[in-house]
């Protein structure tokens, strides 16, 4: 259980996703001027990342890992070259469906994400999750709590950096920095803020 | 004094537009306004009548600081002279040690005036530096863009200058406040448009840019070959025991006579000019009490759970209070009312976050003794987002109470 709690805290804070890896960039340099849209393509990320990140988990421990294939009588084959596009798409395949069961029983969550959700598919730090995971060799609980606490951490830096450029709208940036160029500098001075958990020992 | 009045009554049209140094309005109206009270007033409506503008804000948070800076000064020639007495040094090499014999002060650490303009030796360099080069860039800006240069730029000058190592070289000085006025404050369009505090944006990149001139044992002291530990680095190694080992008592922490920064030790200065912040209501009493709760409610939560094996743990929070800039962050820097939270009930929160991450990092981040300087970012950065929900959470309840 402390271990548990010290991967979530550490996924959320020390090794988050956005601010020391810089993953899922593109999503968090473009859907981050609003907090309301920040919040929504946050949680679609949580649920998202919840989910492939256990789901990539079994897929690798138990069908591509070198000798995972042992239970069919295979011990001799080592699949994990077809790690990358399998976990593509499974990604993609998840995301249809969280997309299709939204759409069927919760329509207003399902209008409120919008076009996050099939961007989400191509979100780095989706993937990242996955490939980090199988780096890191976790079992499946610890994944479990990886997905979720990266998710969280992902989520908690899109919606700081919208709260920040709501702020923003009322200074007075060059007009060669306007735009990408000053959220640019945001997001480096935001990260070396996150400095502060960097080597926090857990 | 109504001479000069005259001379610059003269000169003013030189600078205005169409004048001969138009490209210099900027420069001209600081000198201005630094010397005299702008005579401008907001010709259209509303109308807001009070002697109240942001030169004489800016001015008191400089008035505030300064018994903090006088203390600092005393501490840090008597930290130098102590520790020269220590190693059986009877003088200092360099201009320093010029200028201390052609007054002929001395060395002596029992000795108020020596201690003083040793320190004092140290703050100026430092204080100069910072003023010229972020100077430089604030004037630099202002002719460029065409708008004022702020007196905003004195507060973090001075408090930029406070928060530095007593060894730091100058090159690093003027490289800290270059970032921290340039991208800390002036692309965001100068003074009231930044969201981070730029003094601590200085520090920060300081810190981490180069970490042997900024962090360690070495460099608390002024004084050649002599490294003495801070009383938080002592307290991260074996807790108040370790403290109150090497010499250190609470006392002392309190008044700030410990090894440490030019001028952010002294709890007892820093409450002096809190009282002074809050009864001129420059800064924000919700910050300064979010700060202090947060900090006693986290470190009483860390005594409770405890540790085997970090000393740190069992910090009581009347430590946490004295040791490092915690005080000197609590009053001058979280209450920057230019990046902290706006909202009443939102400055509460942002306090309590920035007390609560101080002693979250200075407790269980190894890498970092002191916490206050990054919590103080990090609220920064939460500032915005703890805003929206207030005012959010407003919406609805109004809207709870009007809807039928």
């Amino acid at each position: 259980m402390e271990a548990a709690l010290s991967l979530f805290i550490k996924s959320i804070f020390v090794e988050n996703l956005a601010l020391s890896f810089f993953l899922g960039m593109c999503t968090f340099l473009a859907v981050s001027k609003k907090v309301d849209t920040a919040l929504g393509l946050g949680a679609a990320v949580v649920v998202v990342q919840a989910i492939t990140v256990p789901v990539n988990n079994l897929i690798y421990l138990y069908l591509l890992k070198d000798g995972a294939l042992a239970w069919a009588g295979l011990p001799e084959t080592d699949l994990s070259f077809l790690g990358l596009i399998t976990y593509i798409g499974v990604i993609a395949a998840m995301v249809q469906i969280l997309e299709m069961s939204l759409d069927r029983f919760f329509p207003a969550l399902y209008n409120a994400l919008g076009i996050f959700l099939p961007l989400i598919t191509v979100n780095c730090a989706i993937l990242g999750g996955s490939l980090f995971m199988v780096e890191r060799n976790y079992n499946f609980g610890e994944s479990v709590v990886f997905g979720l606490g990266s998710g969280v951490g992902w989520a908690l830096a899109i919606v700081a950096l919208a709260g920040i450029r709501e702020k923003l709208k009322y200074s007075d940036v060059p007009e060669g920095l306007q735009g990408l160029g000053i959220t640019f500098i945001t997001v480096g001075l935001i990260s070396m803020a996150f400095m502060a958990f960097s080597g926090i020992q857990l | 004094m109504s001479g000069l009045r005259a001379y610059l009554d003269r000169l003013e049209p030189l600078f205005l537009k169409g004048g001969k140094f138009e490209k210099f309005g900027a420069l001209y109206e600081m000198v201005d306004t630094f010397l005299y009270s702008p005579k401008d007033v907001t010709r259209s409506a509303p109308h807001v009548r009070d002697a109240i503008d942001l030169k004489r804000v800016m001015t008191y948070v400089v008035i505030a600081a300064l018994p903090v800076a006088l203390a600092g000064m005393y501490n840090m020639g008597f930290q130098a002279n102590t520790a020269l007495a220590a190693l059986g040094q009877s003088g200092i090499d360099g201009w320093r040690g010029q200028v201390i014999d052609a007054l002929g002060i001395g060395y002596d650490p029992g000795s108020f005036a020596a201690c003083f303009w040793h320190g004092f030796l140290y703050f100026l360099p430092v204080y100069v530096v910072t003023l010229a080069a972020g100077g430089f860039w604030e004037v630099l800006f202002a002719v460029v863009r065409n708008h004022e240069v702020n007196e905003g730029f004195l507060v973090t000058s001075m408090l930029y200058a406070l928060i530095l190592p007593p060894t730091i070289p100058l090159w690093q000085v003027a490289l800290g406040i270059s970032f921290a006025v340039v991208l800390g404050k002036e692309v965001f369009g100068g003074t009231g448009k930044n969201f981070l505090n730029p003094a601590l944006v200085g520090r920060a990149f300081l810190y981490f840019a180069y970490p042997a001139q900024n962090s360690g044992d070495a460099v608390w002291v002024a004084a050649d070959g002599y490294s003495g530990a801070t009383p938080l680095a002592l307290g991260a190694e074996g807790g108040v025991g370790s403290i109150t080992g090497d010499g250190v008592t609470w006392m002392d922490s309190f008044l700030g006579m410990v090894p440490g920064t030019i001028g952010a030790e002294s709890t007892l200065m820093c409450l002096i000019g809190a009282a002074f912040l809050l009864y001129t209501r420059v800064a924000s009493w919700r910050i300064m009490l979010g700060v202090l709760l947060g900090m006693i409610g986290t470190s009483l939560l860390f005594n409770v759970v405890g540790s085997d094996t970090n000393p740190m743990f069992a910090v009581p929070w009347h430590w946490h209070l004295v040791l490092g800039g915690f005080a000197f962050g609590m009053v001058y820097m979280a209450t920057d009312p230019v990046s902290a939270a706006h909202t009443a009930r939102g400055r509460l929160w942002y306090g309590a976050l920035i007390g609560a991450l101080t002693v979250l990092i200075r407790v269980v981040n190894p890498a970092f003794p002191e916490g206050i300087m990054l919590a103080i970012l990090l609220g920064n950065v939460f500032a915005p987002l703890i805003d929206h929900f207030v005012v959010q959470s407003n919406v609805r309840r109004r809207e709870k109470r009007y809807v039928q």
